[in-house]
């Protein structure tokens, strides 16, 4: 199996090539990914840089165009997809049916990845996608359990990748305006959750509050470990009783079904943190890639190295999510 | 220019309504309701799909003998194996047109005239193509999408009908977790249909008691109600053909007939809201998403 | 915390003395890595301040005007952005070795006002590959090599000490 790693910098990028991915996801500077975060993302001189230094480790370049196309200026976009084909990316990851249709006609040879915010979440869907636009792997939405990924690898006629680590869209991908509701910038469009420029902390006595636009998200006690200002894993008032309504501040952590997923025929496993730090990076593909190796040499299976991917957890916690069924 | 008239369509009852409320309600949609299309079906949780079984017949019929199209929604969220089966029967079948939720329906439609609903990411009239060319008529916007947006997109497939999502709570996002049993301390598989007490939505606040989301199954949608009342000449402008009026626990049939009072030309918008809101008592009103705001924003023009 | 030494030995520290420091400080880090600020894109004419938590001084630095200065807590008014934190967090940061996210997550450094601001600078620093023991030792001469073991190894010592701290 692939291990697919994010990279925010180039500084990341180089970071997790040096560290054993066998791909690098990142985007350009701007809305055309999601996650269009200030001081974020490469230029395409930088990615061309990426694209060689990660060709010359015998590493691939995935570059990430997986907004969804502002109507009135999809050049923005189309010519993200001509500058990734130019570049030397191996593939592209896309989630606008008009975009895919784009690339399909234009780049037929630059391998289409449908992105996961396409939201595409069972066989019929997919194949439509295979059949219209020739892609060639599906990066599958974080709402599937463990034998219905199995199922739905085995019969679908492309690949299959699923994110194994880091952030936990509770909804939908790409079908959620939560976000927008709060802020007026939606992930879909602008490639943003939860925006900085809307996200506010302060201190309330000994509470530290967090706000998103002019909501408050969650209150946090001293001491207490914290999570992204994100409205799906804040507190709430549901009937009197406050609590994380939707889901708690935690991390994706999958690693426990690597045999599972390996077993499954699943192509490629996704680390999620293009918004992390280099440090993430490291260390997260470090241990990961460790855990993988073991899986995939039919060795005993690696036992967790000390506490590396809880602390870098969200609320230093972490839940195996919709792969088990009773997450629902 | 010559602008056709807007059109009203009436959404998909989005809650888990009980058989005779569910019933009632469109039997009265038929007989007094000022909509031209009537979108029926389940689109939000396939557990629920048994509830209105027994009377989706004599609804479809009454909706139709009173002069109403009448379409078959199909659900927004498949992964199950009875999930999919579902979405194949409605698309097989020929005595109404589809809206489809999501696209795994295409196959089993073979080109055949359909609706695309609002949870399907439209954002531009690139995407509205390959849909049209795999036999979509008409397309229900997504109700994110600001009015620049949908002028740009209706203006550049002026075959395509589009609507606009302009009534109701909106649907912000959907889930495999259903928030809603698990906020009863209940899970998915075992949920008792407890979002059944609810047929407005669970409100959900923050920690300051400020109205924020509702929970409806594993829906979530906005505290607030939208309404595009005060933006129907734009929209017209823009090139849209209907507008969409979602149903809530209200007066449903005088929402209908003061949005065709306002399009007809017969009431102004300042009489609309408070018209509006005497039908919809409850609800705090919002149309940020159709001006590039916060979608809880209200813009009055 | 730093050991209490160390921090006796900081804390006296004359505003202007800490204030030149800094100020030099900057100015070769810039030297070294002329594009650091250059991901700061709009964000560059904010003041930035930085509150070691652990030292009696704030620092406010503007990136547009290259300069930096120095205050006691609290001194510096009109900011867009103060990240706080223990000063070996603050460093570890700076050069990448910590994860700001997790650092934030875990309640060891706190921000306030303008997130944005906060993020590019994360970013932007990140790239930069900044590592103080090599930039801030001397270039050459003698004192190079010692100088900089020390500035290792306080750096990696500390940084240890910190996280066992709050682990």
């Amino acid at each position: 199996m692939e291990l697919i790693c994010p990279a925010g910098t180039p500084a990341a990028f180089r970071d997790a090539v040096d560290v054993g991915a066998d791909a690098v996801y990142c985007g350009f500077r701007d809305e055309t990914n999601a996650r269009n975060f200030p001081g974020l993302n490469f230029s395409r001189d930088e990615l061309a840089e990426a694209v060689s230094y990660a060709r010359t480790h015998d590493v691939k370049t995935l570059v990430a165009i997986n907004t969804f196309m502002a109507a009135g200026r999809e050049a923005l976009w189309q010519s993200a997809v001509d500058d990734a084909a130019a570049l030397g990316a191996d593939a592209v990851i896309l989630a606008d049916l008009g975009l895919l249709a784009y690339a399909a006609e234009r780049h037929p040879d630059l391998r289409r990845h449908l992105s996961v915010q396409a939201g595409a979440a069972n066989v019929e869907h997919i194949e439509f996608l295979v059949e219209a636009f020739g892609i060639k792997r599906a990066v599958l939405p974080r709402v599937l359990t463990m034998s219905e990924v199995a199922a739905l690898t085995r019969q679908v006629r492309c690949e299959t990748e699923v994110f194994v680590y880091g952030g936990l869209c509770v909804m939908e991908e790409g079908r959620c305006s939560l976000s927008s509701y709060a802020t007026g910038k939606s992930p879909n469009m602008q490639g943003v959750c939860s925006p900085a420029s809307h996200v506010r902390y302060r201190q309330d006595g000994r509470e530290m509050v967090s706000e998103l636009g002019d909501f408050t998200i969650n209150r946090f006690p001293e001491g207490e470990a914290a999570g992204y200002p994100t409205i799906c894993k804040g507190r709430f008032v549901v009937a009197g009783e406050d609590g994380y309504i939707f889901e708690d501040p935690v991390s994706l952590d999958a690693l426990s079904h690597l045999g599972a997923l390996k077993a499954a025929g699943v192509a490629a496993l996704k680390i999620e943190g293009r918004q992390r730090g280099r440090s993430y990076v490291a260390q997260v593909v470090t241990e990961i890639r460790r855990q993988l190796d073991a899986v995939e040499n039919a060795e005993p299976a690696a036992s967790p190295l000390n506490d590396t991917l809880r602390l870098m957890s969200e609320g230093q916690r972490t839940t195996k999510g919709s792969y088990d069924k009773k997450w629902r | 220019m010559q602008h056709r008239r807007l059109g009203l369509t009436l959404g998909p009852v989005l809650y888990l309504w009980d058989e005779a409320r569910w019933r009632d309600f469109y039997f009265r949609v038929a007989d007094e309701a000022e909509v031209d299309t009537v979108v029926v079906g389940e689109t939000i949780c396939s557990k629920r799909e048994h509830f209105h079984a027994n009377v989706t017949t004599a609804v479809v019929d009454r909706l139709a003998a009173a002069g109403k199209t009448v379409r078959l929604a199909s659900l927004a969220l498949v992964t199950l194996e009875r999930e999919r089966k579902s979405v194949r029967r409605l698309a097989e079948q020929d005595a109404l047109e589809l809206e489809v939720g999501e696209l795994s329906a295409h196959a089993a439609l073979r080109g055949k005239p359909h609706s695309v609903g609002p949870l399907v990411n439209v954002y531009n009239a690139a995407t509205a193509q390959v849909l049209g060319a795999r036999g979509a008529v008409a397309i229900c916007l997504p109700a994110e999408l600001p009015m620049h947006s949908i002028a740009q997109i209706c203006q550049s497939m002026p075959a395509m009908r589009f609507e606009v999502f302009g009534f109701g709570r909106v649907p912000l996002a959907i889930s495999a977790r259903c928030a809603h049993a698990r906020f009863k301390g209940l899970t998915r598989d075992n949920c008792q249909f407890v979002c059944g007490d609810d047929p407005d939505g669970l409100p959900v606040d923050t920690l300051d008691g400020q109205p924020f989301l509702a929970l409806n199954g594993v829906q979530t949608v906005s505290s607030t109600c939208h309404a595009v009342i005060g933006d129907l000449g734009s929209l017209r402008n823009a090139g849209v053909d209907a507008i969409r009026l979602s149903p809530q626990v209200c007066d449903m049939v005088a929402v209908s007939r003061i949005f065709r009072a306002v399009i007809d030309g017969s009431l102004d918008a300042g009489d609309a809201w408070s018209r509006l809101g005497e039908a919809y008592p409850e609800a705090q009103f919002a149309n940020g998403f159709l001006h590039s705001r916060p979608g809880h924003h209200l813009v009055l023009q | 915390m730093l050991p209490f030494p160390i921090q006796k030995l900081l804390s006296p520290v004359p505003l202007p003395v800490a204030g030149r420091v800094a100020q030099a400080s900057l100015r070769r880090m810039l030297h070294l890595h002329p594009m650091l600020f250059d991901r700061l894109g709009e964000f560059a004419g904010r003041l930035i301040v930085f509150h070691p938590t652990d030292l009696d001084l704030e620092f406010g630095v503007n990136p547009r005007q290259r300069s930096v200065r120095a205050a006691r807590p609290g001194g510096i008014a009109g900011y867009d952005t103060r990240i706080s934190g223990p000063l070996v967090l603050l460093l570890g940061l700076a050069e990448g070795r910590l994860d700001g996210d997790a650092e934030f997550f875990g309640r060891q450094i706190t921000v306030e006002g303008d997130m944005e601001t906060a993020l590019a600078l994360r970013n932007a620093v990140e790239d930069a590959s900044l590592d103080f023991a090599t930039d801030l030792a001397p270039r050459r001469g003698p004192l190079r090599q010692p100088v900089w073991t020390v500035l290792d190894w306080a750096r990696t010592a500390l940084l240890a000490r910190e996280i066992a701290q709050w682990n």
